[in-house]
């Protein structure tokens, strides 16, 4: 892997700038610009480009397939949708409409699957770099430090969006072979077209993917605490995992409107008829907050750090 | 000595550099800690900010304001309504929601969308509503789950309630009992506000008392206190829209104290007329459809077979009023006024007699008291307490202990 990660960082020393000290004049913006581009595509290839990458998405995907494959079996015999109200939200209505696959999906996987995929990339950004000695040949280039914490948060904002719509893409797709598609109710009970359905899909899963910003500023930053990839990971996820549990308890509702998962759910207020909007708005209120403290945080963390590997 | 001499100064001015930088560093960290304390300063001063005043209203006597109320004749609006009740009671957990749905086929996963049983869930905690009505044959009125919303949707002729969590769907027919129907729905103010003012006479002070802004409209505020000592009733506040005349919030406000035990309000709401589409409901395929009996004219829409334990969540008032047990008496009139009846049983079992846990259990939930007809045990929550003596009479009423043992006493 390093051996491919040393090859990948080779593609940003080909733009052949020289290193620029503090006595050197600007580079003109243009150049700068071009930089930067070339910076993040080659953030996004090796990011994209690693198996570890490709197997969590691969496992993103296999949700969709294994609820609607649960879903189909246990309704197979005829028998009505699941009555009880259980499980995740909406799971009652796919029987009914494929497309309803997409939201429970995106409901089963946003606790816990998304945001544990999104804490694995964002834990390595920095340490992992650090880790596999590769970081201080990255602060060769003439980016900056600020320039390749911006990039390399670009980069899992982009992972994100991937994430999200790689379990909406999956869902819709099995939803369509498995069960019939067509006009769908809201829960207002409202009816609204497919496209309008497949609309408002789309809308949810950009949501979902804002919904995730927080825990990528987060993740980041406990990225630019240690130089221990495993490290990092591992404390994003502990961090993900504790606040859901304290979500649940009741004694701390207080504090709970601040925690960063405490809304995730409100996405499901766009499938309302009109749109509930307050609780949205707060979500993704709370996630710009938290990318702005933790940001800031790992970019004061990222510069003010030794880097010896 | 020049050698030292330049070596001590590099050592100082490496020393410097080390410190300087070691201050920029530090001073990085000014910006994140900078955000957060914006952030608590906005999230603590912007309600603060938002909250600019009462608006100033020309003076209002309460006598005015209540025929304004009683003229109003808002035909369309939407909006919503949030409901926080806190009677007080004792935190029953899962218990409370099987009590809800004991009697219900399907057990814990009550998946029924039969209105009467979603009457339980506002009885505790906060809920938010929507409302939307056009006129007096389209309402539509929803509670709002977690990915999940309960709607009650009238609409000419026909009832439909659908439950989207379970995707069940329970149809009646209004058959010209509008009026009826809306008291089913006890969610928008007016009506909360309209029961409060029912019971105004004499033993009642009902006046205006300043201003308010609710859901971002002018509104008078009508306080209403009781005259009697002994209701635990503090007072109740309805905000009154200064325009139209509408009810916008009401609060009840216990005697002992404390945060509101009903508060009801609109916190947005728009006088346009709703969307045509909004009432519109055709059964989704799939969705399970239980029909119900049409409204009878004098009861509930009540399920043949499932009444008593529809019952249990309609609430205290309504229980003794309409479908309480034989040989209901009411003593007294206004806040005062105690039910009362007789099981013809034995009273509750002291913690002694039971024993064990579960002894213990049943003191801690009343207090016991004897007086002059003898012993008995009070239950308490903040609106409501009763009084079920040993010999197996109850008292129950929205007053004190104290009102409820003088109840009993001259009783006897």
């Amino acid at each position: 892997m390093s051996q491919a990660d040393v090859k990948g960082r080779g593609a940003v020393s080909d733009v052949r700038l020289p290193p620029r000290g503090r006595d050197q004049p600007p580079q003109p913006a243009s150049r700068r610009t071009t930089f930067y581009g070339t910076l993040f595509r080659n953030e996004l290839h090796t990011t994209f480009r690693r198996w570890r990458t490709l197997a969590l998405l691969a496992v993103l995907a296999a949700v969709p397939i294994l609820v609607g494959i649960a879903v189909k079996i246990e309704t197979g015999d005829g028998s009505s949708t699941t009555g009880g109200g259980g499980g995740p939200a909406f799971i009652s209505q796919i029987t009914n409409n494929g497309l309803f696959l997409v939201f429970t999906a995106l409901a089963a996987t946003l606790p816990f699957f998304l945001p544990m995929s999104i804490g694995v990339i964002a834990g390595d950004a920095i340490a992992g770099e650090a880790n596999a000695g590769t970081l201080r040949y990255l602060l060769v280039a003439p980016a900056g430090r600020t320039r390749l914490l911006l990039t390399k948060y670009a980069t899992v904002m982009t992972f994100c969006l991937v994430a999200t719509l790689v379990v909406a893409v999956s869902a819709l797709t099995v939803g369509a072979v498995l069960f019939p598609l067509g006009d769908l109710t809201t829960i207002s009970g409202t009816q609204i077209t497919f496209a309008e359905g497949l609309g408002r899909a789309l809308l949810i899963a950009l949501v979902v993917a804002a919904s995730l910003t927080g825990v990528a500023a987060l993740g980041l930053f406990v990225s630019t605490l240690t130089n221990s990839g495993i490290a990092a990971m591992a404390t994003t996820v502990g961090l993900l995992i504790t606040v859901q549990i304290l979500d649940q308890i009741p004694q701390l509702h207080a504090l709970q409107p601040y925690f960063f998962s405490h809304y995730w759910l409100s996405f499901a207020d766009l499938m309302r008829e009109p749109v509930y909007w307050d609780d949205l708005v707060k979500n993704l209120g709370l996630q710009a907050l938290y990318a702005a403290v933790f940001g800031s945080a790992a970019w004061a963390r990222f510069l003010a750090k030794d880097i010896t590997t | 000595m020049a050698p030292y001499e330049s070596d001590d100064s590099v050592t100082a001015a490496d020393a410097e550099e080390l410190r300087s930088a070691r201050r920029r560093k530090a001073a990085r960290y000014v910006v994140p800690a900078t955000v957060v304390g914006i952030a608590a300063a906005t999230i603590g001063l912007v309600p603060a900010l938002a909250d600019s005043g009462d608006p100033d209203l020309p003076k209002i006597s309460a006598q005015e304001l209540i025929e304004k109320i009683a003229a109003s004749d808002v035909q369309q609006l939407s909006g919503t309504v949030k409901i926080t009740t806190d009677l007080g009671l004792p935190d029953l957990g899962g218990l409370e929601s099987s009590l809800g749905s004991a009697a219900g086929p399907s057990g814990s996963g009550d998946s029924s969308a039969d209105p009467t049983t979603k009457l339980t869930e506002l009885a505790s905690g906060t809920h938010t509503l929507r409302v939307a009505a056009d006129g007096e044959d389209r309402q539509k009125v929803s509670l709002l789950e977690n990915a999940a919303e309960y709607s009650l949707i009238h609409n000419g002729k026909d009832v439909w309630g659908y439950d989207s969590k379970s995707n069940s769907v329970f149809h009646t027919t209004a058959s010209g009992s509008e009026g009826k129907q809306k008291e089913e729905l006890p969610a928008t103010p007016k009506d909360l506000a309209q029961d409060a003012l029912k019971a105004a006479d004499k033993t009642t002070s009902v006046t205006v008392e300043g201003t308010a802004q609710v859901a971002g409209r002018d509104a008078y505020r009508l306080v209403i206190k009781p005259k009697d000592e002994g209701s635990t009733v503090g007072q109740i506040t309805v905000a009154v829209d200064s325009k139209t005349g509408l009810p916008l919030k009401f609060t009840l406000t216990p005697a002992s104290g404390g945060s509101a035990v009903v508060d009801a309000g609109f916190t947005q709401v728009s006088f346009a007329k709703p969307a045509a589409a909004t009432f519109d409901f055709t059964p989704p395929k799939g969705a399970k459809v239980e029909e119900g009996d049409a409204p009878k004219a004098s009861g509930h829409a009540e399920h043949p077979g499932k009444g008593p334990s529809k019952d249990l969540g309609k609430g205290a008032a309504d229980e003794f009023g309409k479908n309480g047990p034989e040989g209901l008496n009411v003593i007294g009139d206004g806040w005062d006024s105690i039910a009362t009846f007789d099981t013809g049983g034995q009273g509750v079992p002291s913690g002694s007699e039971v024993g064990g846990d579960m002894g213990g259990f049943l003191d801690s939930l009343g207090d016991k008291v004897s007086g002059g007809f003898g012993k008995g045990t009070v239950f308490k929550t903040r609106l409501i307490n009763a009084l079920i003596t040993d010999d197996g009479k109850v008292y129950v009423g929205a007053v004190t202990k104290d009102a409820l043992v003088k109840a009993a006493d001259a009783a006897k």
